[in-house]
């Protein structure tokens, strides 16, 4: 009889231990005790955008588990990404206090609007840990209801990412409006403190980044258990022949559920920890053109790995930060290019060719 | 009370008894009493009455066009039917009804004497132990051979307990006895999308035998199968017979001359004949369906 997969091989383990530590212990190091002119110096903006891409890979993975392991396209994540970052942007403008340019105990764009008091929906938000429950609930309340109307419908393949992305759009157009009480177009900005700490110290940097690299590692851990489980086979199940899974006594309905709720729920946190590092949240990260995105990275990284995902967040984002400064005017070429050539020549993305060469390596010893 | 009468009380229950004993086997329910003033069991499929499943003037159009128009058919437990007809019959339409894919606009479905198939959703009703094979194989092709059986196999399959599913040593020697019955033992590792076709509909079979089911359906079972694996096959279903119920569609003649005992024709969605498979061929009505008018 077959023996059941491991939670992860031996080197597999080896590389989670070795990004933690490089990402809790050597990062660190580098960017605190370092000094600046030495060339191992990690510099601000190396940190930063290590750790921005470190949340875009969360929400990679997200939609890895929903796309890749259930067939499920969602071109709609960007919105439970942008809606944890809200959660976390209203709990920061309330630690500004009276520092803002009006003076005044309300946040700066409500007093441009000559509003008296605080909205209903500002309720929670002088405290941290209730923004903080609301970046993870308030995504996983709005997939779960969104979810279970569409897949009680049986709403399926194009027609579930068309809404999906339809959904993101109308809350795009939602949040710009002044009315909605988020800050209309400008969104949050102009950050002071978190929990009472400067944003914008060196030591406050690292902590998010360390924070950030930490729930990233241990979301692909969660990630890696849910697909290990038989619970993982009957999401596959789901995407390979859903009938089939239907006449085998499984409610569909529920696994989809769950998983969609799930994978909403990490980019809500993704969402959280993205704001305090770059200092601002507007509608624009609801665009329909963000969701698609994060859909590109899964693939480029390779459906249905966990692991993919995370390197194609790298690559892409990594690749977009270093053209848009040197050569501005090919990114969008490349972008084509990449997206061209990984259609036609690396359907399992770069994970599906590394591992195809490691087999034909195989073969050949 | 006298003890007289004490007495013949005990005597006719002995006698009662006796009759019963006689009796067991030889009629379809076992020879068990009817099922007057007993209480229903959740989830217990009642066959008192002789009857696994029970289709009556069951009707379903779509956009006008009679599918199935009142078709009544009923089949005993461990009953082994074929199903033959021209294309177009409503076969597979009766199948999707039996499996709660299709809603019939009248008519009435139960499975045993006491569950109203029409009141549940498809999982309900593979959980209550009907199950489908379908024309064209359907098994996860991405997962092992092994996979497919482990998620087949009848437990609670619910999301949390999917979550924490360890395969206990009885239920991994139930998945090795369906291994070797569809003599799959040897590919236990292989993708099921590598399998041959006919190893897929004997996949298939196999992740039925896995959800213990009461009743089968088995839309062409051996379509695509070679010589060997068709005979196999009605091997395979002959052993099935007495402990499970089937009711197999097939165009194969042959294969039903091997493992049938009562022939159902259908014909534009109704019972055209039944009997043996000679009184159906020979009669006149069959004939003229499948040879044109």
């Amino acid at each position: 009889m077959m023996t059941t997969q491991p939670f992860l091989s031996r080197p597999a383990w080896g590389v989670v231990v070795a990004a933690l530590l490089c990402t809790s212990v050597l990062a660190p190091l580098l960017h605190l005790v370092v000094p600046e002119g030495s060339v191992f110096h990690l510099s601000d903006y190396a940190l930063g955008l290590t750790a921005k891409i470190m949340c875009y890979a969360i929400c990679a993975l997200a939609i890895d588990l929903i796309w890749g392991f259930t067939g499920i396209l969602s071109l709609g994540h960007g919105l439970f990404f942008a809606l944890g970052g809200y959660a976390m942007g209203m709990g920061l403008m309330r630690e500004i206090g009276r520092e803002g340019n009006y003076k005044s105990d309300l946040p700066d764009f409500m007093v441009f609007l000559d509003w008296k008091e605080m909205p209903w929906h500002w309720a929670w938000s002088d405290s941290f840990a209730l923004q903080m429950l609301l970046a993870v609930a308030v995504p996983g309340l709005l997939a779960w209801v969104f979810g279970y109307f569409a897949f009680r419908s049986r709403i399926k393949g194009v027609y579930f990412s068309i809404i999906t992305q339809a959904m993101t759009f109308a809350a795009m157009l939602l949040f710009f409006r002044n009315e909605t009480g988020f800050g209309g177009n400008n969104g949050f900005t102009d950050f002071k403190r978190i929990l009472d700490i400067p944003i914008a110290t060196p030591n406050m940097r690292m902590v998010l980044f360390v924070l950030t690299s930490l729930t990233l590692l241990s979301f692909f851990l969660l990630g890696r258990w849910l697909v290990n489980a038989k619970f993982g086979r009957v999401l596959q199940a789901v995407r390979d022949a859903e009938t089939r899974v239907m006449f085998s006594g499984y409610n569909p309905i529920g696994y989809k559920l769950t998983i969609w709720t799930i994978s909403a729920m990490m980019c809500g946190v993704a969402g959280a920890l993205y704001v305090p590092q770059v200092g601002i949240i507007n509608p624009s990260e609801m665009s329909p053109a963000n969701s698609i995105e994060i859909a590109i990275w899964a693939a480029v990284g390779g459906r249905a790995t966990l692991i993919g995902p995370i390197v194609g967040a790298f690559i892409v984002n990594g690749a977009k930060s270093w053209l848009t400064v040197t050569y501005p005017e090919f990114w969008l070429y490349f972008l084509g290019a990449l997206f061209i050539g990984v259609t036609l020549y690396l359907p399992d993305g770069v994970v599906g060719l590394v591992k195809k060469l490691k087999g034909m390596k195989g073969v050949a010893k | 009370m006298t003890p007289e009468l004490l007495e013949q009380g005990a005597k006719r229950a002995e006698a009662r008894a006796a009759a019963l004993a006689a009796r067991a086997g030889q009629t379809e329910s076992g020879g068990r009493s009817a099922g007057i003033g007993r209480v229903v069991q959740d989830g217990e499929v009642d066959v008192t009455h002789g009857r696994i499943l029970y289709l009556e003037d069951v009707h379903v159009s779509f956009d006008g066009f009679k599918a199935i128009n009142g078709l009544s058919l009923d089949i005993a437990p461990g009953e082994l039917r074929c199903i033959i007809g021209p294309n177009g019959a409503g076969k597979t339409t009766m199948m999707d009804i039996i499996t709660g894919k299709t809603r019939p606009n009248s008519g009435t479905v139960f499975f045993g004497s006491t569950i109203d198939l029409l009141r549940y959703t498809e999982p309900e009703i593979a959980q209550l132990g009907i199950g489908r094979k379908f024309q064209k194989p359907t098994v996860f092709e991405q997962l092992t051979v092994f996979e497919n059986l482990e998620l087949a196999l009848h437990t609670n399959k619910g999301v949390k307990s999917s979550m924490f599913f360890r395969l206990d040593s009885a239920q991994g020697d139930r998945l090795a006895e369906v291994l070797h019955t569809i003599h799959l033992a040897d590919s236990v590792g292989r993708q099921a999308g590598n399998l041959s076709h006919g190893q897929k509909q004997w996949l298939e079979i196999g992740m039925l035998l896995m959800q213990e089911p009461k009743l089968l359906l088995l839309d062409e079972p051996v379509a695509g199968m070679t010589d060997e694996e068709t005979e196999r096959t009605a091997e395979l279903f002959l052993t099935l017979k007495g402990k499970h119920s089937l009711m197999v569609v097939e165009h194969d003649m042959s294969f039903i001359r091997t493992i049938s005992d009562i022939v159902t024709v259908l014909c534009d969605g109704s019972v055209l004949a039944q009997g043996t498979l000679d009184q159906v061929q020979s009669d006149e009505r069959v004939i003229e369906v499948y040879l044109g008018r």
